[in-house]
């Protein structure tokens, strides 16, 4: 007979394991689903796991798609720790690309070594006024986060429109609604000949470095995770709430600011309408999915990117639909929701019921 | 320790496995690949070309092998989803949205003996083809029935977004309307997607409300032709017969056959006599085609349209033929005169009679 037990303490093996476990579930229901579609479940499964780490190219796309989801994730982490809801990461992303590429066009056809920073400080400071919306309305006003800046996405996608169709848009290209393409001064340098993986991807490992500083060895850390945890307690110490809306905020919005400028700056050379893709909120997926701690952060973004290129690789070579990315990546969100019962509880086999056991 | 020694073996052992099967597919056939912007089942752009690509498989059997991924967005996915496929062997690849255009260019650089087919876009290499349709043929003569069709002499667009196919579009659509009612108006909205299918019918409610009674689209999804059904008025179809959808609503459709087209560049790239071309077809080539004319439609409309798209077809008659104003007035095409091919093809201004300005 199978019990289930609470601890007496959270469980540090079962933190680190149940992510383990759930990828391992994820891939087990993956053999049983693949089979049902009629495809054989072996070559699915090395299609859509195993694959996209064979080949360098391969590994540079994983990169490339990993960098922005840990960045916008190590930001978000630090207010979902404060129980600050940043759930609008995706905006702050499409102004940081929109300000960084405004700079690119404004050096069109220059050289200078400063133009790519200044790129870069234009697209944090871009995401981070934008985030600065919802925190100015929480700590004025008290208004949800979560709503206010989820509703700025969209006014976000719609300025992007209207600055690709008109005043950012290429003179030179038929009136189609996306801007030049940038100058050789204005891309990210690549990390290898062959491949786009850009150096986001190492500035993505040091903020992984910074952010773990943050929250284990620096004062803002340690108030960041009392208010999370004990909100009265971190108001008794004096810590100040509309502090750390306000910082968890700029942080988060001034990570997904880069990321937004890293993408356009990037693989895609150019501010197009369909640059926002979603990183903003598959990146709160991975932030959980990485216990909201830095490192973990860095391999749960690795995996949803994992996810991406696989699901494009059984694509294309198994016909699967596309849906079947995002039927993973549900099931993964979904097993490590459910596997984490075994974090504050554990279960057990009883032998034999016995009498005393049994409540009314 | 022994337990886990024994897992990571099993590990090792599992890759090992997958790694060597990984060669083991035969290579001899010609691989074509398809990429779409929306899912297979859009019934509209995507689903059009699906049908190439199974036509292709039919006309082909065992000597081609083809493949595909839908629902590829225009942002940095794209290139990705190419190279994959190049680098997975495929000989030709048709990538069949616009803003596949510059990651399209920079994979063909990479893989010179790769083939490429880029829809609707103005970028070729000696490697890269263009092919598009002349949708504004089909629409000046659908603007015809639709003209004699209206009872309220409004007629309603939806536009995607403001670039010269979908302008020339609705300036082909309102002249052949206009040829045949004086009285004509346009009302356009534009959705800035190219399938939304919630978007699209919250449009058609407001052109509806507007005294609209017979809808033209130019995005993909049969929302549209699904509402004029429901409220009883008449709609052209976009890109597929979408009869189904809209029984008495659906008064004809452009239905994008590209079937021909692409077994004839398949056979081509096999033969080996492939070259680098710019293809705009016409009615005449086959790319466009009607459905069978809804019933309501009488007989001398009916003949009306035929006659107009026989003219076409014949080369006899072009629907852009001066003496044509700009909506501002400035005159644009003199009497007799007819437009060329590369100012059609960067038409970025509505004509006289037009309402409404174009987004910027």
């Amino acid at each position: 007979m199978l019990k289930i037990e609470q601890r007496t303490e959270p469980s540090k093996v079962m933190l680190y394991a149940t992510p383990l476990l759930a990828l391992i579930l994820t891939i087990l229901s993956g053999f049983f689903l693949f089979t049902l579609m009629g495809k054989d479940p072996l070559q699915a499964t090395k299609m859509f796991f195993f694959e996209p780490l064979t080949s360098f190219y391969n590994i540079s796309e994983l990169m490339v798609k990993a960098a922005p989801l840990i960045l916008i994730g190590l930001g978000l982490s630090a207010g979902f720790k404060a129980g600050v809801w940043n759930i609008g990461a995706e905006g702050q992303f499409t102004i940081g690309a929109i300000a960084g590429s405004a700079v690119a066009l404004y050096f069109y056809e220059m050289e200078g070594f400063y133009i790519l920073p200044l790129m870069c400080l234009a697209g944090m400071l871009g995401g981070m006024a934008w985030a600065a919306i919802p925190a100015l309305l929480r700590t004025r006003f008290n208004t949800n986060e979560i709503l206010v800046s989820l509703m700025l996405v969209y006014v976000s996608t719609l300025l992007l429109n209207v600055l690709v169709h008109g005043p950012m848009k290429d003179p030179e290209g038929m009136n189609f609604p996306q801007s030049r393409l940038f100058s050789d001064s204005a891309l990210l340098p690549l990390l290898m000949e062959d491949g786009r993986a850009h150096i986001g991807f190492v500035v993505a490992l040091i903020f992984v470095g910074i952010a773990w500083v943050i929250q284990e060895r620096h004062i803002i850390g340690f108030q960041i995770k009392v208010s999370g945890q004990a909100d009265g307690a971190a108001k008794y110490a004096g810590f100040s709430s509309k502090k750390l809306v306000w910082m968890t905020f700029l942080f988060s919005g001034g990570l997904a600011g880069l990321a937004g400028i890293f993408e356009a700056a990037g693989p895609v050379g150019q501010l197009v309408p369909a640059l926002p893709v979603g990183y903003g909120f598959t990146a709160i997926i991975v932030a959980f999915l990485g216990r909201l701690n830095p490192v973990g952060i860095l391999l749960g973004g690795l995996l949803m990117a994992l996810t991406y290129i696989g699901g494009e690789n059984a694509q294309i070579s198994l016909n699967l639909p596309s849906a079947t990315t995002s039927v993973f990546q549900g099931l993964l969100l979904f097993f490590l929701l459910a596997t984490d019962i075994l974090i504050n509880y554990q279960i057990k086999w009883l032998s034999v019921a016995k009498p005393s056991v049994k409540s009314n | 320790m022994k337990r886990w020694r024994l897992l990571a073996w099993g590990i090792v052992a599992l890759c090992a496995g997958f790694s060597l099967n990984i060669s083991a597919q035969a290579a001899d056939k010609f691989k074509v690949g398809f990429v779409y912007v929306g899912p297979v089942g859009d019934h509209g752009w995507s689903y059009q070309h699906h049908e190439g690509l199974k036509a292709v498989q039919k006309a082909f059997g065992d000597k081609v092998e083809t493949t595909y991924a839908e629902s590829v967005s225009e942002g940095p996915d794209a290139e990705r989803v190419i190279t994959q496929m190049a680098q997975k062997g495929a000989d030709l690849i048709f990538a069949t949205s616009f803003g596949y255009m510059n990651p399209v260019i920079k994979v063909a650089k990479r893989f010179p003996k790769v083939k490429f087919e880029h829809a609707t876009g103005f970028k070729r290499a000696k490697n890269v083809s263009t092919y598009n349709v002349r949708f504004y043929e089909g629409r000046y003569a659908a603007g015809i029935v639709a003209g004699r069709m209206t009872k309220t002499n409004t007629l309603g667009y939806i536009a995607s977004f403001p670039i010269p196919e979908v302008v020339m579009g609705i300036n082909a659509t309102y002249l052949g309307a206009k040829s045949v009612n004086p009285n004509i108006k346009l009302k356009i909205v534009w959705v800035s997607s190219w399938f939304d299918p919630g978007k699209e019918t919250a449009a058609a409610k407001a052109l509806r409300d507007q005294g609209v009674d017979v809808m033209f689209q130019h995005t993909d999804s049969a929302a549209p032709m699904k509402l004029a059904q429901q409220e009883g008025i008449y709609a052209i179809g976009q890109a597929s017969d979408m009869h189904s959808f809209g029984p008495d609503a659906q008064l004809t459709s452009l239905i994008d056959s590209w079937n021909p087209y692409y077994i004839k560049r398949v056979k081509e790239a096999m033969e080996g006599t492939w070259k680098s071309e710019d293809v705009w077809g016409g009615i005449n080539s086959g790319m466009l085609s009607f459905p069978e004319m809804n019933k309501v439609v009488p007989a001398e409309v009916a003949a009306e349209f035929k006659t107009t798209v026989d003219a076409i077809s014949a080369g006899k008659f072009h629907p852009f033929t001066g003496p044509l104003k700009k909506q501002d007035g400035t005159p644009f095409l003199a009497d007799g005169e007819v437009i060329t091919d590369g100012v059609l093809a960067s038409m970025n201004f509505y004509i006289e009679g037009v309402e409404g300005s174009l987004p910027k």
